[in-house]
């Protein structure tokens, strides 16, 4: 950021005279710091996936985790501020409990979108707050809509998407999936989910990671889960695999 | 995880003096009622709470076996004596391990129906593979029934918890509108209370529990006495069977009618 707020960022209600709010900005920053995060939208299910980085050895394996489960069939997954991603998820929550006692049916993911952005909205226009560092990406897949995937950015601005990065890769991640095809079978999102993650980490600068992911789609039953056993297996092995021919491409050289 | 949302637990004693004052009788300055007028003792004129339900369902019948349990109810739901809905399922799976089977005033059979289903999204919400076990909602049922009655305000309802836990074993018990419960090898509520549970404890083999066979067997017959014998069954019924092999609920079912012995009664 080029720009220094001097006097305009030291608060969320007041705009600098070239028309941004710092804090806003600020928050992006905190956004793009996070390891990345990646959904995408297939035929029949849809992926989180996330580089969790491993800032120490101490850390239990699901330490940390930044994928959450919102309602029986929708994930979040945030890059950001892993504090704030808990507390948005418990915001999320009740929302989706709150659709679900006056409807008595699931909250529809455009609906949620629509809730939560307003919350996270709310937070960049008051002195007293300060704004959410997140990036949320939601996820949901049912019979009727079929797969679902949104972004929330810090300012409270959403969109839909076929797939979306936020975190640290993200340009290079939104470059790989540019490259996919629509409507894939969900082994091979998921393979894809998996090869992106891996070729996205830079290990000069982190160390080590861990990959997680989310799934919501025909083959989960229409349940969200978190890092389900086989298809995360196969999401890392096709991540290792695809490295590891990238690598010995590099030494043909 | 959602504080805000079970509006069920509230402060047990409200509108009582202050310590050092005097009551502050009805009708008076009572401050403003704070909470759902439902869930208070009194309001500034009284409250009026309901003392009878008026859509009903009648009884539930739950057999443990060796293992797993089986639920049975018929669809029926009464307005009054009249036979109003008659295909509303009573038996309901509320996760992998438990079975619910509801009797009673419906419109509160099926709010804490909504609590429950709730409270097991957040169970998935938690994502650590754990869900409730029967015993625990059974637990849970009692606190919020006595709590209720507590307040002068009960659920009119009377269910059957029944399932099972990690290790497969079977679990069921009965809890009813005062938050009573207690756990055996055969609970029923309403009528079959009286009808099915003597000829359930007839066959009950001393030395073992029952075969699922026996069970459902069991089940069977219990349902067409039902059927004669209570004047608010329908002949139409679900069971809901949960074991280590899975928890569902099937039927509907019919009973097995057959009135030729009705030439035969005289005398009305």
């Amino acid at each position: 950021m080029s720009t220094i707020g001097t006097g305009y960022d030291l608060s969320a209600s007041q705009f600098s005279p070239d028309g941004r709010v710092f804090q806003i900005d600020y928050a992006s920053k905190a956004v793009e710091k996070s390891g990345t995060v990646i959904g995408i939208r297939g035929k029949d299910a849809v992926v989180l996936a996330v580089e969790k980085i491993i800032t120490s050895k101490l850390y239990e394996p699901d330490a940390g985790g930044r994928i959450f489960t919102i309602e029986k069939n929708i994930g979040m997954a945030v890059a950001g501020l892993v504090a704030d991603g808990n507390f948005v998820a418990d915001i999320a929550r009740q929302e989706a409990a709150n659709y679900r006692q006056q409807f008595e049916q699931a909250i529809p993911l455009k609906h949620l979108c629509h809730r939560v952005a307003g919350y996270v909205h709310a937070y960049t226009l008051y002195s007293a707050v300060r704004p959410f560092g997140l990036s949320i990406i939601l996820a949901s897949w049912d019979e009727v809509e079929g797969p679902q995937l949104y972004k929330i950015e810090p300012s409270g601005s959403s969109f839909g998407y076929f797939a979306c990065a936020s975190g640290k890769a993200k340009q290079l991640a939104k470059t790989e999936m540019e490259k996919l095809k629509m409507d894939m079978r969900t082994d091979e999102l998921v393979e894809s989910a998996g090869e992106i993650i891996y070729k996205v980490h830079d290990e000069l600068k982190d160390k080590d990671f861990r990959f997680e992911m989310g799934l919501v789609g025909r083959v989960t039953g229409g349940l969200h889960l978190i890092n389900p056993s086989e298809l995360t297996e196969k999401a890392r092995k096709a991540g290792d695999a695809a490295n590891k021919d990238e690598d010995s491409d590099n030494e043909t050289h | 995880m959602l504080n805000n949302y079970n509006s069920l637990a509230q402060p047990m004693w409200q509108n009582g003096p202050a310590p050092g004052e005097f009551y502050n009788f009805t009708g008076g300055q009572t401050p403003v009622q704070q909470l759902p007028r439902e869930l208070t003792t009194m309001g500034p004129y009284g409250t009026k709470h309901s003392t009878a339900s008026s859509t009903t369902g009648t009884s539930v019948l739950g057999i443990r076996y060796d293992s797993g349990v089986m639920l049975a109810a018929d669809t029926l739901v009464s307005y009054g004596s009249m036979a109003r809905y008659q295909n509303i399922e009573r038996v309901f799976k509320v996760n992998k391990n438990i079975l619910l089977g509801g009797s009673g005033d419906f419109a509160d059979i099926q709010s804490i129906k909504r609590n429950i289903d709730q409270k097991m999204i957040e169970d998935q919400c938690c994502d650590d593979n754990i869900e409730m076990k029967p015993k625990s909602l059974a637990s849970w049922m009692t606190r919020v029934l006595y709590n209720r009655r507590s307040r002068m305000n009960p659920l009119y309802i009377d269910v059957v918890v029944g399932g099972v836990d990690n290790e497969g074993t079977p679990y069921l018990a009965n809890v009813d509108l005062r938050g009573r419960s207690y756990e055996d090898y055969v609970v029923a509520t309403g009528f079959a209370r009286h009808l099915a549970v003597p000829l359930v404890r007839e066959k009950k083999p001393k030395d073992r529990d029952f075969t699922a066979v026996e069970a459902s067997e069991l089940i069977r017959t219990c349902m067409e006495v039902l059927y004669y014998r209570d004047t608010r069954n329908i002949s139409q019924y679900t069971v809901g069977v949960c074991s280590v092999n899975g928890c569902g609920v099937e039927g509907p079912f019919q009973v097995n009618e057959n009135w030729t012995f009705a030439e035969t009664i005289k005398g009305y």
